[in-house]
């Protein structure tokens, strides 16, 4: 199975990052508000099951993927 | 006796020998121990884990470093009371770990900032800072691109009720909650700093004060294996 995981910061939390990504889109003319960069991860995952696919990779963003305090994250799984 | 310090080396290590020499000035055994190590050096009396970008700060900074071998290791000396001290790369290390509370994240600025800042010393009564008066100021640099620290307002708000914050910035460079420079773990013996106290032991660099910092743990180190000789006896 094919999975994505898709890692944001947190509402609230500062993104100085989105901040001058969404300065320079606005240079450029676009307009454009609340910029947030996040980070995305995509991998093979062995499982019999969507569903255990998406168990699995939920774990895996717990244990390493995210930092919890900081970070939100969405999980996409398809065959 | 001269106290053992593991200084603990990771792919991507840099100050690893600045730490080794500056804890050699100040009279330890210091030595380097490579991150595939399993088990620290017999008779390390505190670890230093070295500022720098092991492994490349691939997914977040420290992230990967704590599944090194060595961590394991690390762990257990913690956990039974050893003294472990995090300097910037280390305290992110520290932070993934679980062994500290919080999280590093990017400066607000998004600059890499390598410059000398004050800090206040909150308070002496540690193994880190025992050298220190309370609320002395000492001058000690800071290079780093991710060291906003950061902890939601609830949990913020435990630490400083239980006196965990040790250094705080006089003026706060980077965006850290609570201008919050260092932390301990709640049993007192771990501690991260993002700034570089072994590049502050000698005053011809500019300022001496981070040698009060590293000198504190080797008292430490040194006092609680008097205590566990006397424990033996």
């Amino acid at each position: 199975m094919k999975a994505t995981v898709l890692v944001r910061p947190k509402e609230g939390i500062l993104d100085p990052q989105g901040q001058a990504i969404e300065q320079s889109l606005r240079k450029l003319g676009f307009d454009v508000e609340h910029a947030r960069v996040g980070r995305v991860v995509d991998f093979d995952v062995e499982a019999s099951s969507a569903d255990e696919a998406r168990e699995r990779v939920n774990e895996m963003c717990r244990q390493l993927l995210a930092n919890p305090l900081i970070e939100s994250y969405e999980v996409e799984v398809h065959e | 006796m001269n106290p053992r310090v593991a200084v603990i080396q990771f792919p991507g290590s840099n100050d690893d020998r600045d730490a080794v020499w500056a804890l050699r000035a100040l009279g330890a055994d210091a030595m380097l121990v490579w991150h595939a190590e399993s088990e620290l050096p017999e008779g390390t009396g505190a670890v230093v884990l070295p500022g720098g970008f092991s492994y490349g700060d691939y997914l977040r900074c420290g992230a990967i470093a704590r599944f090194a071998p060595i961590m394991d290791a690390v762990t257990r000396f913690a956990a039974g009371g050893g003294f472990v001290l995090g300097i910037c790369n280390g305290f992110q290390i520290l932070c993934e770990a679980g062994l500290l509370p919080g999280v590093l994240r990017p400066n607000a600025s998004l600059s890499f900032i390598c410059r000398d800042v004050a800090l206040r010393v909150e308070r002496n009564d540690t193994p880190f800072t025992s050298r220190c008066e309370p609320g002395q100021r000492l001058v000690i640099p800071i290079k780093h691109h991710d060291g906003a620290w950061f902890a939601p307002p609830e949990l913020l708000e435990e630490l400083e009720s239980r006196g965990q914050i040790l250094l705080r910035y006089e003026e706060n460079p980077n965006g850290a909650v609570g201008d919050v420079a260092g932390v301990t773990n709640e049993g007192g013996n771990v501690m991260g700093l993002m700034p570089h106290p072994e590049h502050a032991v000698d005053p011809l660099l500019g300022s001496g004060d981070g040698a009060l910092i590293l000198a504190s743990l080797l008292d430490a180190a040194r006092e609680r294996a008097s205590a566990a000789a006397v424990l033996l006896a």
